[in-house]
């Protein structure tokens, strides 16, 4: 009945969670940026369900929640690979050919910017200035930062991820 | 006497300003936009709207400021005393066409098939900026046309970011569904979580629309249904026309905002080719007769109260979405559209001997969210969709320049029976507190047998955003309130959540001014017009020989033939209904 989708009820875990997360900063400024993030922390994004939730226990719409949430480069409102790669795109990187380092990585990973490997292992982004323009074209993944990329130094770095995860299964 | 102090007036501070050459005093604080209009200076504009907070994004009321590096927005920016302002300065006029340009270099842009050509603040601000080319690429980010609403169409490639709308729907309305997502060329002004209009609490009220200064949001155009109804020879296809239009429909078509436009109106819709011209304050006026009677049902029964309104179905929707705890409160009676629409298919067809199946029923509304009404699946009291197709103002106000009738220039002419009977009472539903002031000269004359001092409820009148008065029916007091636009109705409803509010009858229009102000009116619909149109409903009331729902005698005749009591069961079946509660995203 009714003419919209209803929210699906969160299991009891994850409820506790973000009452906790929202408990600890509901009356701070800024508290939808801070809780967001600590929340995409815990869930690695921010689904749905969680921002809906996340809105009712601020006492503010989904939509402004979404908004936010789809404004910052840093949260997600879609599932992500267990490694983020966010290529610099900005005016020295580009000079310096961040257009090439971007298709070696798509090339050698089969996806595009804002996808993610079947395997789950990578999630392919662009990004801002990292503050390392002296190292141009520069590169993050995950907390890490890599610079003065060429492609086959971005082959070797991917790979070295890649055989972390093979070392973990066997 | 002479223990009232008067208090000394505030002293305000004056600021005197050069604006183009032209001294001029004002408030301090007054900002560079209103200080030139004293001075006979219209800065150009497009993101301030003057019913709204301004925002300073858009960046085409930039101004020079002798002694600031950068230009500044005229819509914000304060004024200082001694500050000397240049409006057409070789860099301002560089400045606003280029925001121009770069507006119009993303997105469509194609004037002759937009909802808003000719009625578009884009469109005219590049015509008086003189733009004749765009020295930018024009860039098309795709970005699908949402469609899934029966009242209102989102195109966002149209969209130039102003937030209009977003601060019409986020502040006056409150429904919370439009906000920008995304980022950068990917911005989007859209409901939440990718989402289609009609997959949350949007009410379908459609101030969005008259809020957007281009076509990026309009109402869905209904309009070849109807000519298309109107050309089957097999169809009985019968009009319905709401109190709010009477007073708008001439505005759309070039007359005077507030011109009263009734004959014409009728004139108009017989020349289309429409069987049967009837009008919907005549079930208005059996609202007032069903409401009132279950007023003092509940009155008498200890019935849930406050009893609300439910005539108009944006607010509806909103209560269904925003306080499904209360809908209890809600009277159960259908809007005096859905009535009509009720009786055409029933009463009507067997008054007439005409198979239900063949009655196309259009309704002529001032109202987006009518258009979802008639789809609800509780308004098929016939078995068949009671109302089938509804339009607004604008759409009907198309229809008669493409057929090319001169409507100024048209005959009065009169509404056909039996549903075109009808009374002042039922006028004023067009206007904030209309429905509670023609229940009131109903209920009053019901429970007291006595007729009316006057018939004028002044304190329910005008343009307040929440208003209260008592009235005392030969001993018991009756407190009532009104509100208008769904920010007034939210706080009104947090009161009733309270329980203490004490009211025992609210009415709740979803539009800011009510109907007359409503999605479906012509553009500009603002402050200014709305109040120019609410005067013309109170003109309209006085004009009419009836003006008490109960003295209709239409009405009297439809009870005695076919309803035979309030309340009863006849009007259970068609003249009531019941509420859905609705998730809240």
């Amino acid at each position: 009945m009714g003419c919209c989708k209803e929210a699906p009820a969160l299991s009891a875990e994850v409820d506790r969670q973000l009452d906790e997360v929202v408990g600890k900063h509901k009356d701070q400024p800024g508290a939808l940026l801070e809780i967001l993030h600590e929340v995409q922390r815990i869930f690695g994004y921010l689904s749905d369900d969680v921002l809906i939730a996340v809105s009712k226990k601020l006492g503010i719409r989904t939509s402004e929640a979404y908004g936010v949430a789809t404004f910052y480069s840093l949260l997600s409102t879609k599932p992500k690979g267990k490694n983020i790669i966010r290529v610099c795109v900005s005016g020295p990187c580009h000079v310096m050919g961040s257009d090439t380092i971007l298709q070696s990585i798509e090339d050698e990973l089969q996806i595009g910017v804002g996808e993610t490997t079947s395997d789950g292992l990578f999630t392919l982004e662009t990004t801002s200035c990292l503050g390392v323009c002296s190292d141009a074209p520069a590169m993050m993944i995950n907390d890490k930062v890599y610079g003065n990329l060429t492609k086959e130094k971005v082959r070797m770095i991917l790979r070295s991820y890649a055989e972390v995860k093979e070392a973990s299964v066997s | 006497m002479s223990a009232v102090q008067l208090k000394p007036e505030p002293e305000v501070a004056l600021a005197t300003v050069t604006i183009d050459g032209q001294k001029v005093t004002v408030e301090e604080g007054t900002t560079i936009l209103e200080a030139a209009k004293r001075v006979g200076i219209t800065i150009p504009t497009l993101c301030y709207h003057p019913d709204l907070p301004p925002q300073g994004i858009c960046r085409v009321c930039v101004v020079e400021i002798e002694g600031s590096f950068l230009l500044q927005a005229a819509c914000t920016y304060p004024v200082r005393d001694g500050m000397v302002v240049k409006t057409n300065s070789p860099l301002v006029r560089e400045a606003r066409r280029m925001a121009v340009e770069l507006m119009l270099a993303r997105g469509d842009h194609n004037c002759p098939t937009c909802s808003r050509n000719q009625k578009c603040e884009l469109q005219k601000l590049a015509e008086s900026l003189g733009i004749r080319e765009n020295r930018f690429e024009v860039v098309r980010v795709p970005q699908p046309k949402d469609t899934s609403s029966p009242s209102i169409v989102r195109d966002p490639e149209k969209c130039i970011l102003c937030r209009r709308c977003v601060a019409v729907c986020q502040e006056v309305q409150t429904a919370g569904v439009l906000f920008p997502t995304g980022r950068g060329v990917h911005t989007e002004i859209a409901p939440p979580l990718g989402r289609d209009l009609a997959e949350v609490a949007c009410v379908n009220c459609g101030q969005c629309i008259l809020a957007c200064p281009v076509g990026a949001i309009y109402e869905k155009d209904d309009t070849d249904k109807v000519w298309e109804a109107l050309a089957d020879p097999t169809k009985h296809v019968i009009v319905q026309t709401a109190p709010a239009v009477r007073v708008s429909l001439g505005e759309e078509l070039g007359m005077p905002t507030g011109s009263i436009t009734t004959g014409k109106l009728v004139s108009a819709l017989r020349r289309m080719g429409f069987d049967k011209v009837f009008d919907t304050d005549f079930t208005a006026d059996l609202t007032i007769i069903e409401e009132g009677h279950e007023l003092l049902h509940r009155l008498k029964t200890g019935g849930t109260l406050p009893m609300v309104t439910s005539c108009s179905p944006g607010w509806i929707k909103f209560i269904e979405h925003n306080f499904p705890e209360l809908l209890d409160h809600l009277s159960t009676c259908k809007s005096p559209q859905q009535m009509f629409g009720a009786l055409a298919k029933t009463y009507y067809a067997k008054k007439t001997g005409i198979d239900p199946k063949d009655i196309f029923s259009v309704s002529i509304m001032p109202c987006t969210a009518k258009k979802f009404e008639c789809t609800r699946e509780e308004m098929r009291a016939s078995e068949y969709q009671d109302v089938d197709v509804v339009l607004t103002t604008r759409e009907l106000g198309r229809m008669i320049r493409e057929m090319g009738l001169d409507f100024p220039s048209l005959p009065d002419s009169e509404y056909d029976d039996p549903f075109g009977i009808s009374t002042g009472a039922g006028v004023i539903f067009g206007a904030t507190g209309g429905v509670m002031e023609a229940a009131l000269r109903t209920v009053y004359e019901v429970v007291t047998g006595k007729e009316l001092p006057s018939l004028d409820f002044h304190p329910v009148r005008g343009l307040e955003g929440i208003k209260e008065a008592e009235v005392d029916l030969d001993g018991t007091k009756v407190k009532v309130a009104v509100a208008h636009g769904l920010s007034n109705a939210r706080a009104l409803m947090e009161r009733v959540k309270k329980g203490d509010s004490g009211y025992h009858f609210i009415e709740v229009m979803c539009c800011p001014g009510g109907c007359i102000g409503g999605g479906g009116q012509p553009i500009p619909t603002t402050l200014e017009t709305r109040r120019k149109r609410v005067e013309s409903i109170y003109q309209a009331d006085k004009e009419l020989p009836l003006r008490k729902s109960h003295d209709n005698p239409a009405i009297k005749k439809l009870y005695e033939d076919f309803l035979k009591e309030p309340l009863g069961e006849m009007s259970h079946e068609l003249l009531h209904t019941h509420y859905v509660r609705r998730p809240l995203v």
